[in-house]
């Protein structure tokens, strides 16, 4: 491990303080990206997949309305979308559409499609496989 | 505005994703991936797009959520940096309802919090290989080797010429003799279909 050459402060500041820190916002974007999620960087629910799918329930409103929470709303409505797609179609970091996508799961607002747990994901099962291989070859 | 953060799960996950949840959404694709990996500019989102359904997109991640307090930018610690790191992907449908996602890996070894998000549940990955930079590869093929998860040697073809063998590219490598090499060229859709073919055969294979 090379040897940090900053004495103090090996310890990661927390977003929370750097949002009231003046110095910090010179870069910032339109919008820094986190200032969306009040500072948090972790979703309540544990690490969403990239590749988990994500559909409006039907009939949600949404008491908070957020641009970027009306939008996944809007898209997820018109298709179920990933976690990945989101974060592209709005330009924010993946990190932020975690948090995000994690709220309005659990306000009810949208559902979570993230398939069989963890431990055994899709590519585990050798029957999944199958099908993506005939599918593939059917290409 | 405060946000609720309400510890009752209105929308409850459905345990399998194939029976839909019970107000009655209909059920979503099953999402499985496979990574792409290589050096820079080695034709990984080229790779994508000759397959994929959708244009290939472009997600990024704040490198500050993880380089903060960390020394790798010239000694200042104290202050955030604003690098994002961008990554490429494309969707293909299958039939049975299932959804193939292609993530190309961004390319540089400090961006490996990355990956680790990335191979989680992939089926497994394809690695780029530039016979003219094909050290740009040993990262990856390390990252792979290290944790187990199947993949392939795919020597991208610039122009259509192999300027090498692929004995002399898996010596290069040290990679064993399991590990698919072959060539590619990452334009054209029936390269790129059989390069995903040899990594999900090699896959099952250790399945078996």
């Amino acid at each position: 491990m090379p040897e940090t050459p900053v004495p103090d402060e090996r310890e990661p500041r927390r977003f929370d303080h750097d949002l009231d820190d003046e110095e910090t916002v010179e870069e910032a974007r339109l919008v820094r990206p986190y200032a969306l999620t009040r500072g948090r960087t972790r979703p309540g629910r544990s690490d969403l997949p990239l590749e988990a799918l994500v559909r409006v329930v039907a009939g949600a409103t949404d008491p908070v309305g957020t641009a970027e929470r009306r939008r996944i709303l809007d898209l997820t409505r018109e298709q179920i979308l990933s976690v990945a797609e989101l974060s592209a179609h709005l330009s924010l970091p993946l990190g932020v559409v975690r948090v995000l996508v994690g709220d309005l799961a659990d306000e009810g607002l949208v559902v979570v499609h993230t398939g069989s747990p963890a431990a055994a994901p899709p590519a585990a099962n050798l029957k999944v496989l199958e099908s993506v291989l005939d599918g593939i070859s059917a290409l | 505005m405060a946000f609720p953060h309400s510890d009752v799960t209105v929308a409850p996950q459905p345990p399998d994703q194939a029976a839909g949840d019970p107000a009655g959404t209909p059920a979503a694709p099953i999402t499985v991936k496979i990574v792409v990996a290589g050096g820079f500019a080695v034709g990984k989102t080229t790779f994508i797009g000759s397959i994929s359904d959708i244009e290939p997109l472009s997600t990024e991640a704040a490198m500050t959520e993880h380089s903060l307090g960390v020394d790798d930018a010239g000694g200042v610690t104290d202050r955030k940096t604003s690098t994002t790191v961008a990554m490429d992907f494309g969707r293909i449908a299958l039939p049975g309802d299932l959804w193939l996602y292609l993530f190309g890996t961004p390319g540089q070894d400090r961006f490996h919090f990355m990956w680790d998000d990335l191979v989680t549940g992939a089926i497994g990955a394809v690695v780029l290989v530039d016979t003219e930079r094909l050290e740009q590869c040993f990262d990856a093929v390390d990252y792979f080797e290290a944790r187990q998860i199947p993949f392939v040697l795919a020597v991208n073809c610039f122009d259509g010429v192999a300027r090498h063998s692929l004995d002399d590219v898996r010596s290069a490598l040290a990679v064993r003799d399991e590990v698919p090499v072959f060539y590619t060229d990452a334009r054209h859709r029936q390269a790129t279909k059989q390069a995903l073919i040899t990594l999900v055969t090699l896959a099952m294979s250790r399945m078996q």
